[in-house]
């Protein structure tokens, strides 16, 4: 994963993590890689590797079974909630740089439906 | 478990090499040791790897002077290679098991496969990319306590140095300390957490990488640019 140097990494890789568990690459209940498993995976310091596991737990994306290790949360709930809380910060950026260019939300809308869609994979 | 440089200095004839440098390394972290050619941080490592003696002030491991006892747990890569022509990949890892009581074969076969190196090759016959990851193989092999990787990342490809970063982080237990000096700052940012800068062979500060991230908005080739450059960039 390339990474956004002057940004926080673990906050990088949270995102890299919670994105997996929406679109289900990660189940819920799933077991996550161990911290140092994840920090050889992502190439990132072992230390921050506890802190993406600390962040996710903080916001119930993930909790630890003592001596088992890191799983996915099971609750939906909050998994659909996260997914809506990065579609409004993808928002927020994609309408604050529109804004920059000097496009109101109107045109931006306009846009948006004339845009052909984009295929992923 | 916890390295100090107290005042450490290093003379030479015509030249001081490391001037009055202290500070206190503790396990469980991954160091850069940055500063351009010549700022000292090769003489700091050799001080710390027990080659050579400081002019004044002192190394301390453990609150031990460090010595020829310290040598058996502080594992010191050189950027010199350091292997006789004649030995094959499975030779040097001999010679290693008969030089360091914390040498483990199967870790050094382990490492040789992750880096694509047959043991029966011989030495003579290695690229310089070959050769900086057998280099690594042989150190990392040892489960020593402190390891000091000097430029290890000079002269191999892309996939190597891959590999070379996987290596370290799989090795770099909580029990560790993790040194490394390299002139390629980029490929550092996401791997160590603490960096520490050395200017004209004099200590030059300690920062966690991740707190500049957090708190200043900067990346550690930012920081890097602080110290050491003349020009700020827009």
């Amino acid at each position: 994963m390339k990474y956004e140097t002057n940004l926080p990494i673990y906050l990088q890789v949270v995102d890299a993590i919670k994105l997996e568990v929406i679109n289900g690459r990660i189940k819920p209940g799933e077991k996550l890689p161990s911290g140092r498993d994840l920090a050889v995976q992502y190439t990132i310091n072992p230390n921050t590797s506890a802190r993406v596991y600390q962040e996710l737990e903080a916001q119930g994306m993930c909790f630890t079974k003592r001596g088992m290790g890191t799983f996915v949360t099971e609750d939906y709930d909050r998994i659909t909630a996260c997914r809506n809380e990065m579609a409004q910060e993808s928002l927020k950026k994609f309408l604050t740089s529109l804004y920059q260019l000097g496009i109101t939300k109107e045109d931006a809308i306009n846009m948006i439906n004339e845009a052909n869609d984009i295929c992923l994979l | 478990m916890k390295l100090e440089s107290i005042n450490a200095t290093k003379k030479f004839v015509g030249k001081v090499a490391v001037e009055d440098i202290s500070m206190t390394l503790d396990e469980g972290h991954i160091y850069a040791l940055l500063g351009p050619n010549g700022s000292g941080k090769t003489t700091w490592m050799k001080m710390v790897a027990g080659l050579i003696k400081p002019s004044a002030g002192e190394i301390r491991f453990n609150d031990k002077p460090v010595d020829i006892e310290s040598r058996k747990t502080i594992a010191y890569m050189s950027t010199e290679p350091f292997f006789y022509d004649w030995m094959t990949i499975g030779d040097v890892g001999k010679y290693y098991q008969d030089f360091f009581a914390d040498f483990l074969m199967d870790r050094y076969d382990e490492l040789l496969a992750g880096m694509e190196l047959d043991k029966l090759l011989k030495v003579r016959t290695l690229s310089s990319g070959m050769m900086a990851k057998l280099k690594i193989a042989v150190t990392m092999a040892r489960d020593a306590a402190v390891y000091m990787l000097d430029e290890p990342l000079n002269g191999i490809d892309l996939l190597a140095r891959d590999e070379v970063m996987r290596t370290i982080l799989t090795y770099a237990t909580p029990e560790k300390i993790m040194i490394i000096s390299s002139h390629l700052v980029e490929e550092l940012e996401a791997v160590v957490d603490s960096v520490i800068f050395i200017k004209d062979a004099r200590f030059a500060g300690i920062h966690e990488v991740e707190e500049l991230r957090i708190n200043e908005g900067i990346s550690l080739a930012d920081k890097y640019r602080e110290v050491f450059g003349k020009v700020k960039e827009a």
